[in-house]
């Protein structure tokens, strides 16, 4: 079997489930963010008329995390906010974050820092990205908002088809200046973004072993581009290590792949080939080489999100930018994942530098990543980030363009003011 | 009968049928108002009703992108038929928990204008005279339609385990 054919034998108990089988697997974490105010809408709903008094079926397996729009930018999200935490505090969930320096940021960073996703588990959320916490070696995916009402209700997801798995197999060495980020942004645009429509990426090889938790996290953010329903890294030592400085106590329980394990596709990439990699406008599988895209002017370059606002894609750009200046005509905007991060770079002086580079320092949270908060663009604007889509109007704008990248692109970018390639050793 | 009001490309994303920046909007009675908001004409005849109850038509991944449910609920609230040839999952999904109709139809040929008839297997072009096979909805599926819709599925689910 594959990983997500015994993570989800085990979340129905059964000796065996193949591609193709429907089952009702038991939840180990439910994530949800602002649109928690739709899923309360829809639990209640479900409730309505049967007599019975509304209760979750776990408050400890239920997560809520405010990320999207903090602090609120209009009296409509303050009141959707308002209604969650009510609402969380009737149910008594435990793993909430609210808007606070002590325990916010992006959900999926959140639920990774606090150690609430482990290997083998079964996560849904309600954000596509959800893909994320694949990297732990669990089958984490992304639902609707009434999906999530049925699995607050009942603590199954229903109706799941198990679905067919695609081996992704990644040897060599990544050059010094190829991350992670170039690594997933080439597989989509090799695969296309419809490649894994209903299937599961799982990622093997010696990239990938010698890979750090925060790399894998970004392959398995992005592993959704590709259409994927999950990506997931089988676990390891370095999962372990994660987990443990994250103050996990509890013992592992790795899930990893049978070797008769059947997959549908193999798909081989030798990593000392690659060059950074830029999605272009306005597909995430529009994928080329850097050498390969036309140098522009870029009005606003953004470092951040649950794909690359972590500690090490902060310190790659700190690197980069330490002593120089943010061209003059493009402004940079950088928003680290989470407070914790953020602390983390102030103690390691990276917010200094980034602030004597002229670059805006953002608060934590999704900040322009999905258009709807900070840093919009202009119209005819154009935008190098690190985010993870570049649909058009993603950024708020649908007359903008957006450009996807790595960390040290993005810092070497802000440096000249056009797309220019980092140098080998990433600074 | 139906008519086809329009057609789009490859990958149409949630941002597309429905921008983040109305994701504050969550009220199935609310979000039809900003349906498609980026594509002005398509919008405007939604709003006004002219095109209600009509097809419009995807190509390959239709539904990309973000999970926010809003991108069914407000094509919904204008009754719209979606045809494509296939779609992305979480979006799929969406649409079968709320009730609305994705067609999913591989080799369709229909342009603007257009008269359509959906049967159980096929999609019939009524101005071309030809019609094309349908893939049925994955098994997994059926059951949430035939309770029409996840809500009174899970409903139902919950009062047989509280008769236990
Ligand atoms: S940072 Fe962007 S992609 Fe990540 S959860 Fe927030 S809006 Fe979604």
């Amino acid at each position: 079997m594959t990983i997500v054919e015994k993570i989800l034998a085990r979340a129905t108990n059964q000796k065996s489930v193949k591609a193709g089988d429907v089952l009702e697997p038991a939840v180990d974490v439910a994530m949800s963010h602002e649109n928690a105010a739709l899923v309360i809408n829809q639990f209640n709903e479900v409730w309505a008329g049967t007599g019975l008094e509304p209760v979750v079926w776990n408050p400890d397996n239920i997560a809520i995390i405010f990320d999207h729009r903090v602090p609120a930018e209009s009296s409509k999200t303050a009141t959707n906010q308002k209604k969650i935490r009510d609402f969380v505090r009737k149910n008594k969930i435990r793993k909430f974050h609210d808007i606070r320096s002590d325990e916010g940021g992006i959900c999926h960073q959140i639920l990774a820092e606090y150690g609430y996703i482990k290997p083998g588990y079964v996560v849904v959320g309600t954000d596509s990205h959800t893909t994320t916490h694949g990297a732990f070696g669990a089958f984490a995916f992304g639902i609707g908002a009434t999906e999530m009402a049925s699995v607050w209700t009942l603590g199954n997801i229903l109706n799941v088809e198990v679905p067919e798995t695609i081996k992704v197999v990644v040897n060599g060495k990544l050059p010094s200046n190829v991350f992670p980020k170039d690594l997933i942004l080439y597989l989509i645009g090799k695969i296309s973004a419809q490649g894994a429509n209903f299937k599961v990426l799982e990622f093997h090889g010696e990239v990938i072993s010698n890979m750090s938790m925060s790399g894998r996290l970004v392959l398995s953010n992005m592993a959704v581009e590709a259409g994927a329903t999950a990506g997931i890294v089988p676990a390891d030592a370095e999962t372990e290590r994660y987990l443990r400085a994250a103050g996990v106590t509890e013992k592992l329980n790795f899930v990893l792949p049978d070797s008769d394990a059947k997959y549908s596709q193999v798909v081989e990439i030798n990593a000392g080939e690659l060059k950074p990699q830029i999605a272009c406008p306005h597909t995430v599988d529009n994928v080329k080489s850097i050498n390969e895209v036309e140098k522009k002017h870029i009005d606003q370059i953004v470092i951040g999100s649950c794909t690359n606002g972590r500690i090490d894609d902060l310190e790659i750009a700190a690197q980069i930018l330490k002593g120089k200046k943010v061209a003059v005509g493009t402004r940079m905007l950088i928003f680290p994942a989470s407070w914790n991060i953020y602390k983390d770079a102030m103690k390691k002086g990276y917010l200094e530098i980034f602030a004597d580079s002229g670059a805006i320092i953002m608060n934590p949270g999704c900040g322009c990543c999905l258009g709807v908060h900070q840093g919009a663009l202009g119209d005819g604007e154009v935008a190098l980030s690190t985010t993870n889509r570049n649909f058009k109007g993603r950024m708020g704008n649908p007359k903008g363009e957006v450009y996807l990248c790595s960390p040290a692109v993005a810092a070497a970018s802000a440096i000249t003011g056009e797309l220019t390639e980092p140098a080998l050793g990433g600074k | 009968m139906a008519k086809v009001v329009y057609k789009f490309g490859d990958d149409i994303s949630t941002d597309a049928i429905y921008p983040g920046r109305y994701m504050a909007t969550v009220l199935p009675t609310e979000t039809p108002q900003f349906c498609f908001a980026d594509y002005a004409e398509l919008n405007k005849n939604l709003n006004s009703g002219e095109w209600k109850n009509s097809v419009i038509v995807g190509d390959n991944n239709f539904g990309c992108g973000s999970s926010r449910e809003q991108a069914a609920s407000t094509i919904l609230g204008h009754g719209l038929i979606v045809i494509a040839k296939n779609f992305a999952r979480i979006f799929l999904q969406n649409a079968i928990n709320l009730g609305l109709n994705l067609i999913t139809c591989p080799d369709l040929e229909a342009n603007v204008g257009d008269e359509i008839v959906i049967e159980e297997t096929k999609v019939v072009n009524k101005t071309t005279g030809k019609s094309f096979d349908t893939v049925p909805l994955p098994e997994a599926r059926k059951a949430i339609v035939e309770a029409g819709g996840l809500v009174p599925y899970t409903r139902k689910k919950l009062l047989e385990k509280n008769k236990k």
